[in-house]
């Protein structure tokens, strides 16, 4: 009995030494520096330097300055708007793929959907303000055409526009991901007992689908209002998102206290988007 | 047929609107001329010539290459390390440590960045590739994690336990029947984690000073607005990618 104890304990200090390195480093330089933000979300910037203040002020210039509620306003917004379109174009596609589509030519269209992920993130926000400049691919073709021309460069369509882009690749693999798990079988079946091709989609696969739908989407949501790089490049310096502001914080003003503050309200809107997913998942009529 | 036709127009559509960016980027990296806009000019290599003779371009890729490198190679072992002290089933409170050990991957990059870098300046560290590298492992540490974790099944565990009734040391288990068994596991962890490092900008922006990583240099490039020459990066990046992609591919095929 003894003997199997100290094996077991012996194997117990093993596993805790496998994990020791990856849980350390986690720990010094994940959880660390959140609390570090955390704390310091709480001092102030003086003229002197940071100052130890202990008080929620920074909340509170958040929460009563109309420029910083914009902001915050038109992340959730923008956000919002991309989460929407991207599902709505990548579903169809990632549906053609995964089941209209010959089974030989599936990894081939799912390859060319994500192309542009080969080229640079930060290139790829840039490639849309060639598209959308002024004197742009766009609007070249919309003179030729005879159409009026529009000016997107430097705006919140523009944001849209290339956040679209992207989550729209994005969530075609993870709708077709979870598409293609569903055994053809129940739509047969379905089919077998009069279901119509509308009410086959309703009753069957949107359903069995939609947790799957559900994760690309969070992700989205998530991916999308941290983003500092595509708006920054794409919708100018007037509409600022939040995370624009974030940097200018640290940027211009070097206010480290600040910009902890308002990466912990960035933080609590994609915990509460996930908390409202996941009761959303338990709940048991889904 | 109906049905095929609007799958087609459909798959067209929105094919068109994917690769839009792309083709009009590497179009326009060719323009004989000062803008990448329309009308085409004609066929230059001029820009991508530019590029290629761009010393700090190039130390900025050859920067984010050791980093990429540098970086996936920690994460991966950390992340497997941890993945097979959990499928041992003696790892005390199991599900809390893979839990912490997940937790930054539902953290924007933007906050973790600026943890790090508000930590550093506390400890008075100063920023450098290095600290670049710090933080490219904390966001790819959770994944290589995960995919390592998810690789090792029973069939592993099995055999380590064979293993090691016939006298295998612990390492030994580890480094000729683990890792063996679960390579491609590994190796789609350390590349997805390169890909990851290789594209990260806003981590590499606040925690590097002097030497930078490639997306932070051509984040300087745009400042200079409409470009060719960052259309020509931009292509040039697009082709190293396609290539890495194609020799990844051809090679996994070659072992089926």
């Amino acid at each position: 009995m003894s003997k199997t104890l100290t094996i077991e304990g012996r194997d117990r200090r093993r596993a805790l030494a496998l994990a020791a390195p990856a849980l350390l480093w986690t720990l010094v330089f994940f959880a660390l520096p959140f609390g570090v933000m955390a704390v310091l979300s709480l001092w102030q910037r003086t003229d002197q330097g940071l100052e130890a203040a202990w008080t929620l002020a920074n909340y509170a210039k958040f929460a009563s300055s109309p420029a910083y509620l914009q902001a915050a306003l038109n992340s959730l917004e923008i956000t919002v708007v991309v989460t929407v379109l991207s599902v709505a174009l990548a579903y169809p596609l990632a549906w053609i793929i995964a089941v209209e589509l010959p089974a030989k030519y599936r990894r081939l269209a799912l390859a060319l959907a994500v192309v542009p992920f080969w080229t640079s993130y930060v290139v790829r926000s840039y490639a849309w303000s060639l598209v959308l400049a002024k004197r742009g691919v766009l609007n070249g073709w919309l003179g030729d055409l005879g159409l009026p021309l529009m000016d997107l460069a430097n705006s919140r369509a523009a944001t849209v526009i290339g956040f679209t882009h992207f989550f729209t690749m994005l969530l075609t693999l993870t709708i077709y991901a979870s598409l293609v798990q569903l055994p053809p079988n129940l739509r047969r079946a379905a089919a077998d007992l009069g279901a119509g091709p509308v009410q086959i989609f309703r009753f069957i696969v949107w359903p069995l689908a939609l947790p799957g739908v559900m994760v690309g989407a969070f992700l989205t949501f998530a991916l999308c209002i941290g983003d500092y790089v595509t708006p920054q490049i794409l919708g100018g310096g007037n509409d600022l998102a939040l995370p624009q502001l974030v940097m200018l914080q640290i940027g211009r003003r070097a206010d480290l206290p600040m910009a902890a503050a308002l990466s912990i309200v960035l933080m609590a809107a994609v915990t509460l988007a996930y908390i409202a997913m996941a009761r959303w998942m338990k709940e048991p009529s889904k | 047929m109906m049905r095929f036709a609007a799958c087609a127009t459909y798959m067209a559509l929105l094919y068109g609107f994917i690769f839009l960016p792309v083709g009009v980027l590497a179009l326009f990296s060719f323009q004989d001329g000062r803008f990448p806009i329309p009308p085409f000019q004609g066929f230059s290599l001029r820009w991508h010539a530019e590029v290629l003779g761009d010393a700090d371009l190039i130390a900025a890729l050859l920067n984010s290459l050791m980093v990429a490198f540098a970086s996936s190679a920690m994460a991966v072992t950390l992340g497997f390390l941890a993945a097979r002290a959990v499928a041992t089933g003696r790892l005390p409170r199991a599900k809390a440590i893979s839990a912490a050990l997940t937790a930054p991957l539902s953290v924007s990059y933007l906050v973790i960045g600026l943890g790090l870098l508000a930590s550093f300046n506390l400890m008075g560290q100063s920023l450098s590739l290095a600290t670049v590298a710090v933080g490219h492992i904390v966001i790819n540490t959770p994944l290589c994690f995960a995919i390592c974790a998810a690789a090792i099944g029973p069939a592993q565990q099995s055999a380590e336990r064979a293993a090691r009734d016939l006298g295998a040391s612990e390492l030994r288990v580890m480094w000729l029947v683990t890792a063996p068994m679960i390579l491609p596991a590994l190796l789609a962890a350390f590349l997805l984690s390169v890909t990851f490092s290789w594209d990260e900008f806003i981590i590499a922006f606040l925690l590097s000073r002097f030497d930078v990583t490639l997306p932070v240099e051509i984040w300087s490039l745009l400042r200079s607005g409409l470009n060719p020459k960052t259309n020509a990066v931009g292509s040039l990046v697009f082709m190293l990618s396609a290539i890495a992609v194609l020799g990844v591919e051809l090679a996994t095929m070659r072992r089926k």
